[in-house]
């Protein structure tokens, strides 16, 4: 059952060649054989799992379902699920029961879909590799060397690994694209504010935004069918109806004008990955795309308006853990500011803590202007870039990332080398826009994702054109060695 | 830009959060690299650029001043290190 994709598993269900509970039963025990070597889950909820399983059946039974009705999916757990433990990979909520779930939780809890557990992540979301989460890193499926990428590493690797045939991500400066890209899988960052981020534990919130992630354009588009929507309990989300993305998936590319930026395919992108990209345009050229270069001038500024953008409303964000109302609180405290600064001396791992400290300078008397102001005016540089290409193009086509996964520790001791792991993706938050990765081949037996990028709320065209190359490729159907059966 | 130790410290004052004495050097050569990083964005000229606060330049929605809330004050706080007659506990501010 594992190999077959969401949507395929929805059917199976729809003509009862199985049950939700055993297909939950099949995936609960996929997790507990393999996820050992992988580390993709922070907790498993078998109990929740098999009761909502149960009741998927009865909806099926009685004709009540929906396509996610009776789908096992798992949620990064940076989403609050009541009842569980939501860590967001930190030491900071290692005990944290959540009171209340994620609106995202609610809507795939009222679709009917069975959740398998929490996923890994980086610290806060913050990382681009998996290895700040405070439970260990997650490793690639592919080569358990090198890592899954991140923020949500664990997501990735968890489907790639046929553990669960889609999750949830946030992509904050790349966090869905980028892991989706280094395991093979298909990813969707949708435009600002088109999911609620209520309950989805806040990192930089002007850039931050939930996605699915899975194996096919069609499954994310089902899965974004569920999460997509107005939710007046989050103040950015837009009050704009959702389309129907699975209508959308089957129009034809006849004429589409795809847009390949310049500053894309410059030094520093690995050689084979700017190869396959190419092949893939190609591909889109056989199926009637109109195909011409352009530029976006500010590129480069993109990585570091964001480093002062992501740390400063971080370093605000997350002055709510004070070891107070929630989250760790450190033994025998003096007095109360011996009590805040120890509690979160402790709780916090080295990346979150450096972007505090970043977040807390730019932010401080007399620093404003020059680095937060500053930086949100570059944002509106890059922002203009994208509006006038897209006077041009339709979309946009390039690299996800300028490598493949890499090893261990390759990166860990630089922490700008990391952030530049993120140079492609980095542009498209500061913009708001919608991007996907998907896979297009294969470079030294590691997967390599090509992005996708869209105007403001086309993700409808986003996932039609990824479905398209899909239905011409097999890329997004390969299974990593050992994982098959 | 370069950080100095007593600027790490100061900082790490204000975002009151505890550094190991023995990482603070660390911490000062990284924030200093990533201060250095972002320089760049220095040279380029803003002078008319508005600044960008949210991507669709959307406008705060408003609602009607209603109590809309439920007190679930006991839900909360039961997740709480430290409680007492529905008061968070903290170590003495006033002798």
């Amino acid at each position: 059952m594992h190999r077959k994709t969401l949507a395929e598993l929805a059917a199976g269900l729809e003509r009862r060649e199985f049950s939700s509970v055993e297909l939950t039963q099949a995936h609960l025990a996929r997790i507990e054989r393999l996820d050992p070597a992988l580390n993709s889950f922070i907790t498993t909820t078998p109990e929740i799992a098999l009761a909502q399983a149960r009741a998927a059946d009865e909806r099926l039974a009685k004709g009540e379902a929906g396509p996610l009705t009776g789908i096992p999916i798992a949620q990064k757990d940076i989403f609050c699920t009541k009842g569980v433990r939501t860590s967001c990979g930190s030491r900071m909520l290692d005990s944290f029961v959540s009171p209340y779930d994620a609106c995202v939780v609610e809507r795939f809890n009222a679709a009917g879909a069975v959740m398998l557990g929490k996923l890994n992540m980086d610290e806060f979301a913050m990382g681009s590799s998996n290895e700040t989460s405070y439970y260990g890193p997650v490793k690639n499926p592919w080569n358990t060397a090198t890592v899954p990428g991140g923020s949500s590493g664990g997501s990735a690797a968890a489907v790639a690994a046929r553990l669960v045939p889609g999750a949830t991500g946030t992509d904050t400066g790349g966090s869905i694209r980028q892991p989706a890209a280094f395991c093979g899988i298909t990813g969707l960052k949708p435009t600002y504010g088109r999911v609620s981020r209520w309950g989805m534990i806040a990192f930089a919130s002007s850039l931050d935004q939930a996605g699915p992630m899975a194996r096919t354009a069609e499954d994310c588009a089902i899965m974004l069918q569920t999460m997509a929507g107005f939710d007046e309990r989050d103040s950015t989300c837009v009050d704009r109806p959702v389309p129907d993305y699975r209508a959308a998936l089957g129009n034809d590319l006849d004429g589409l004008r795809i847009g390949l930026p310049k500053e894309f395919f410059g030094e520093g992108l690995d050689p084979a990955i700017a190869g396959l990209i190419h092949a893939a345009v190609d591909e889109y050229r056989r199926l009637g795309a109109i195909v011409r270069e352009i530029s976006l001038p500010n590129m480069h500024l993109s990585v570091p308006a964001y480093y002062v953008v992501a740390p400063a409303e971080c370093s605000s964000n997350l002055a709510r853990f004070d070891g107070v109302r929630f989250g760790h609180r450190c033994e025998n405290p003096t007095d109360l500011a011996d009590l805040y600064t120890r509690s979160r001396g402790e709780g916090f791992g080295a990346e979150v803590k450096r972007r505090i400290l970043i977040g807390t300078y730019a932010l401080s008397a007399g620093y404003y202007d020059a680095y937060y102001l500053k930086a949100q005016k570059i944002r509106r540089l890059i922002s203009e870039d994208f509006r006038r290409a897209f006077e041009e193009v339709d979309v946009i086509m390039g690299p996800t990332a300028p490598s493949v996964a890499f090893e261990f520790g390759a990166k860990s001791a630089d922490p700008i080398a990391m952030y530049l792991s993120d140079i492609y993706t980095i542009a498209v938050n500061l913009a708001g826009l919608p991007g996907m990765s998907i896979p297009v081949g294969f470079s030294n037996g590691l997967p390599v994702g090509m992005q996708i990028i869209g105007g403001y709320f086309s993700e409808d065209r986003l996932l039609n054109v990824a479905h398209r190359y899909q239905q011409a490729t097999d890329w997004h159907t390969r299974t990593p060695a050992g994982i098959a059966d | 830009m370069s950080l100095s130790a007593a600027e790490v410290n100061k900082i790490a004052w204000l975002a009151r959060l505890a550094i190991d004495d023995d990482k603070v050097e660390a911490y000062a050569h990284d924030l200093s690299q990533i201060l250095g990083f972002v320089e760049q964005l220095g040279s380029v000229d803003t002078g008319r650029v508005a600044p960008m606060a949210h991507p669709l330049d959307e406008a705060q929605r408003l609602r009607p001043d209603d109590v809309t809330e439920t007190d679930q004050r006991a839900l909360f706080q039961a997740h709480a290190p430290l409680v007492e007659a529905g008061l968070y506990l903290v170590p003495k501010v006033i002798e």
